[in-house]
């Protein structure tokens, strides 16, 4: 299931990183399993060891399955200024969910991350591959509606 | 061409696409249209125009109107007020009342020359301004001459480092291998900075034509963008801005008959701030953990692969094509005469016009915020400014008038990096500041040598403490004592950094720190 990824690109180490991002966004659960490892470990021809250490290094990627969407709340210093800390509150409220946890319906997953180089709107999240920026609580909430209808 | 009375620009950004930007433009041409419009207003989707307005915003000249938060349903009223008739709609004014504009300095704008003004996805409107001259002027330079122009003109990294950029390519280019490589550091993730993200977004082609002069500088054939997973307009702008360039044959195999070759390519970070510092990046497009290398050897000499590798920010490169074309005398008409050239600065907090600006090196600090960002906002008074992100410098109002340069904010040890200036008011408080930074460095700390994996560790309990008021005066200068020997001992600059925040907020704000701890 994975030969449709690895025939976009040669086995060399350095494509270790996108074959990671591609298998990672196919997966519904968008996390790394250790099925996948040991097809990459194979198809690259490196010790399953080499790739833990860099799937655990790098803070967009997943070993442990999660929700259909990702949640990443900035917390640097911008954001936390503009009440970050209030927006994760009301989300964990909303959600039910401490941090690096999924929703038992497996809609969502929050996580915590570094300055997302959009701090004009701070504060500001991101789901998926989409900004939220300028922040409120209210407007958590009308997101959150609003994704769990997208079916 | 066809000329037009009046030009809309309208901003496509994340926020603004967030906000419903495509069924706008839509709604806007069928009105313009509708009114009979069409042949007299251009409408224009551009880059960052120069402030940073909520949702979707726009700019018309010639009126210099800005508008901030449009919608839809807006569409009618702007179309027959402002567009048929001329008189502006104050309600959706960018900060109606303020009677500031704020200073859109085109005069001294090197790097940001056409953003905000040109369609960035359009190779030919690049082309229309001038761009790529300096490339084929390039194409029939030898190498040395132009790595001894840019060494002439006093370029100095914008990455941080603040490294003579000639200097650099100096010890490249002599070189002889097989293989040598050019790459571009956007992995921007200094927190508070994203000036390379609207330098990718607004012209996404200056950065690859500055590419393309420095690859023949040095003798590259292949370069590399390292870039943030996730900058995905900006990914998306520049894949395009590529795949043009090789259409045009600006890229390629024997590039104008000139016997040279070049191809560049996009590489997607996966989210590590020390994937910054130039040695981890290369760890990482090698596909390994982005820990740092030992240097000496500089990537330089042997970087990516082994090969000899220039490595280079964003904005640095895209000031090459200018210097180029206008020559190192042109370039250094900006700026100071020990650091020429400009700076683009992101400017946010409690300013009446966050925004974005290019102005020249040795501006100060005082300037930069009254005049570019129209002062503090109504109601608020200056407390501090916390210049260059997480690894940089929290300066109180005595040193305003600090000249915003390499040389002169060295000697307040603070560093200009990567142009982030963050204003503060009376109101916020300076630990929690430090706190959210030392968190930051907590977190980021790759973990390869002991006394950054530990000491910030270290720094984040003791400011924990202290935020809580269970700290004492003692703990204050174990803050110090730490950062000092992080900075003395760390194994490469991440580690050597918190420092540089710790020292300069005790010394501006001791008073604050000392309030809060047990006596
Ligand atoms: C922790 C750390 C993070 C860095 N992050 C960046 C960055 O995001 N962008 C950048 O251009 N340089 C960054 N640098 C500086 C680079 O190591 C390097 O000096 C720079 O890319 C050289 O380019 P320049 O000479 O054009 O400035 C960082 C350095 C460190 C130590
Ligand atoms: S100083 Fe910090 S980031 Fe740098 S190598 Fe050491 S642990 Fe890693
Ligand atoms: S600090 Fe949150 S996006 Fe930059």
């Amino acid at each position: 299931m994975y030969q449709e990824i690895f025939s976009k690109y040669t086995p060399t180490k350095d494509n270790l990183i996108y074959i990671l991002h591609d298998i990672q966004d196919s997966d519904p659960q968008h996390y790394i399993s250790e099925e996948a490892v040991q097809a990459i470990s194979e198809y690259l021809n490196l010790p399953a060891n080499h790739i833990y250490g860099v799937i655990t290094f790098y803070s967009m990627y997943s070993t442990t399955p999660r929700g259909k969407n990702i949640i990443r709340l900035c917390e640097s210093p911008h954001c936390y200024i503009k009440g970050s800390e209030n927006i994760l509150r009301k989300m964990k409220n909303s959600l039910n969910v401490g941090v690096g946890e999924t929703t038992k319906d497996g809609v969502f997953t929050l996580e915590l991350c570094a300055c997302l180089g959009v701090c004009g709107n701070a504060p500001v999240m991101m789901i998926n591959d989409d900004v939220y920026g300028d922040l409120t609580e209210d407007k958590v909430d009308d997101i959150l509606a609003k994704l769990r209808e997208v079916k | 061409m066809k000329y037009f009375r009046t030009h809309i620009l309208i901003g496509i950004n994340d926020t603004s696409k967030q906000a419903g930007v495509d069924a706008f433009i839509k709604t806007l041409r069928e009105s313009l249209t509708a009114a009979g419009l069409q042949e007299e207003i251009n409408i224009l989707e551009t880059g960052p125009l120069g402030f940073f307005g909520k949702g979707i915003c726009l700019t018309v000249y010639p009126d210099n109107v800005n508008y901030e938060n449009v919608k839809v349903e807006d569409v009618a009223e702007l179309v027959d007020e402002h567009f048929l008739k001329g008189r502006p709609v104050n309600r959706l004014m960018f900060d109606a009342g303020s009677k500031f504009t704020p200073k859109f300095n085109y005069e001294s704008r090197i790097v940001l020359r056409n953003s905000g003004i040109i369609d960035p996805e359009s190779i030919d409107e690049y082309l229309g301004t001038g761009g790529y001259e300096a490339w084929e002027k390039a194409l029939q330079m030898k190498p040395m001459d132009i790595v001894d122009e840019v060494k002439k003109s006093g370029l100095r990294g914008r990455g941080g480092a603040g490294f003579p950029t000639g200097l650099k390519w100096s010890f490249t280019a002599p070189i002889e291998c097989e293989q040598k490589y050019v790459v571009v550091n956007a992995d921007e993730g200094e927190p508070g900075t994203f000036k390379d993200r609207l330098i990718m977004e607004g012209d996404p082609h200056q950065l690859l034509e500055g590419i393309m002069i420095c690859a023949k500088a040095v003798g590259a054939t292949k370069a590399y963008i390292y870039i943030r997973g996730e900058y995905k307009l900006s990914i998306n702008r520049l894949k395009k801005a590529i795949e043009q360039c090789y259409n045009y044959g600006l890229l390629g195999k024997n590039i104008f008959e000139s016997g040279f070759d070049l191809d560049i390519d996009l590489k997607i970070g996966a989210g590590a701030y020390v994937c910054g510092e130039e040695t981890a990046l290369i760890e990482s497009l090698e596909g390994n953990r982005g820990n740092p290398r030992w240097k000496p050897p500089f990537p330089g000499v042997k970087g990516l692969w082994g090969c000899p590798t220039i490595v280079n920010n964003v904005e640095t490169l895209a000031n090459v094509p200018y210097i180029i074309k206008h020559g190192a005398e042109g370039y250094k008409k900006f700026g100071t005469p020990d650091c020429s050239g400009t700076k683009v600065y992101t400017i946010l907090g409690d300013v009446a016009y966050p925004g974005l600006c290019e102005i020249d090196m040795g501006t100060t600090l005082r300037t930069i915020i009254n005049e570019y960002a129209g002062g503090m906002k109504q109601g608020f008074r200056f407390k501090a400014a916390l210049i260059g992100g997480a690894a940089g410098v929290i300066l109180s109002d005595r040193l305003l008038d600090v000249k915003m340069d390499l040389n002169s904010l060295n000697q307040y040890s603070a560093v200009l990096g990567s142009g982030a200036i963050l204003v503060m008011n009376e109101n916020t408080s300076i630990v929690d500041m430090l706190w959210s930074i030392l968190r930051f460095f907590r977190h980021e700390s790759c973990g390869k040598c002991a006394p950054c994996r530990n000491g910030s560790q270290q720094l984040y309990d003791l400011i924990n403490k202290i935020k809580k008021g269970q700290g004492t005066e003692d703990d204050l200068d174990k803050l110090l004592l730490i950062a000092e020997t992080m900075q003395q001992t760390s194994f490469c600059a991440l580690g050597q950094s918190p420092v540089m925040p710790i020292r300069s907020a005790l010394d501006n704000f001791r008073d604050e720190f000392l309030a809060l701890t047990k006596k």
